[in-house]
């Protein structure tokens, strides 16, 4: 539940919050910065994520490759990469596996400014890429910009 | 000087995979909000973290402002012998900080 100080400060946070956000173009940018251009398949990776997200200052993301029984061994994957439809800018992290990587996942926590697509791409060893696009609603946005 | 947690077993077999979890105390200040005065703040950001096993590397992230303050980490390692752990961060300002953990095999 609210309580009354949050309801009154929810309308001033909303003003100060009022993004100016990545657009789907420089989203399409971010990954050709990370692909290189190379062709982006459906599949292999897998974002788990919160499809209903109340408060965007601290959201748990997971990703993973989605192997066959749903564990792929680390050797397969060389980066994992993270990005936004409408953060202010489209990258949230880029991840590189090494020879020690138990497993190919990585979980961390991040800031969503608005409800919105997220992307996340893998390239595996053999060069490929893959992505998987997620679409969440945020009730509360995360404050990453001023007004 | 910042605060860290490391979380790992102390003790594994040899070969399995055990969960890391890294937590650090940082603001993660984006540099697109404004104070009070309208002031825009600057941006202050872990930009780059590192993870190695006996200096072999187990994970690196690359960050940017969208990771969520206090940027935590969990991923898993694959102990190949007795050794250690270390995860390092580094940031804005000259901002640099290590944790280590040893592991040994049994």
């Amino acid at each position: 539940m609210m309580r009354r100080r949050q309801l009154v400060l929810a309308p001033a946070a909303a003003l100060l919050c009022r993004p100016a956000h990545a657009t789907p173009a420089t989203l399409q940018a971010a990954i050709e910065a990370f692909t290189g251009g190379a062709p982006l398949r459906e599949g292999r990776i897998r974002l788990d994520v919160s499809t209903l997200v109340e408060n965007g200052n601290t959201v748990p993301v997971s990703l993973s490759l989605d192997g066959a029984g749903g564990s792929g061994t680390s050797d397969a994957v060389r980066r994992m990469a993270l990005f936004t439809e409408r953060n202010p800018r489209p990258d949230v992290a880029v991840f590189e596996f090494g020879p020690l990587a138990g497993a190919p996942r990585v979980a961390t926590r991040m800031r969503l400014a608005t409800s919105q697509t997220l992307v996340a791409v893998a390239q595996m060893v053999d060069g490929s890429f893959w992505q998987h696009r997620v679409q969440v609603i945020v009730t509360l946005a995360a404050c990453v910009e001023g007004g | 000087m910042a605060r860290a947690i490391l979380t790992v077993p102390a003790k594994a077999r040899v070969g399995e995979v055990v969960e890391v979890r890294a937590l650090i105390q940082h603001p993660m200040e984006t540099g697109y909000r404004s104070d009070a005065a309208g002031q825009r703040l600057p941006s202050d950001l872990v930009r780059r973290v590192e993870c190695r096993f006996d200096g072999e590397l187990v994970l690196a992230g690359e960050l940017h402002a969208a990771i969520a303050a206090n940027p935590y980490l969990a991923f898993a390692l694959r102990v190949p012998h007795n050794g250690t752990l270390s995860v390092t961060w580094q940031g804005d300002r000259g901002f640099t900080h290590t944790e280590s953990a040893r592991i040994d095999v049994t």
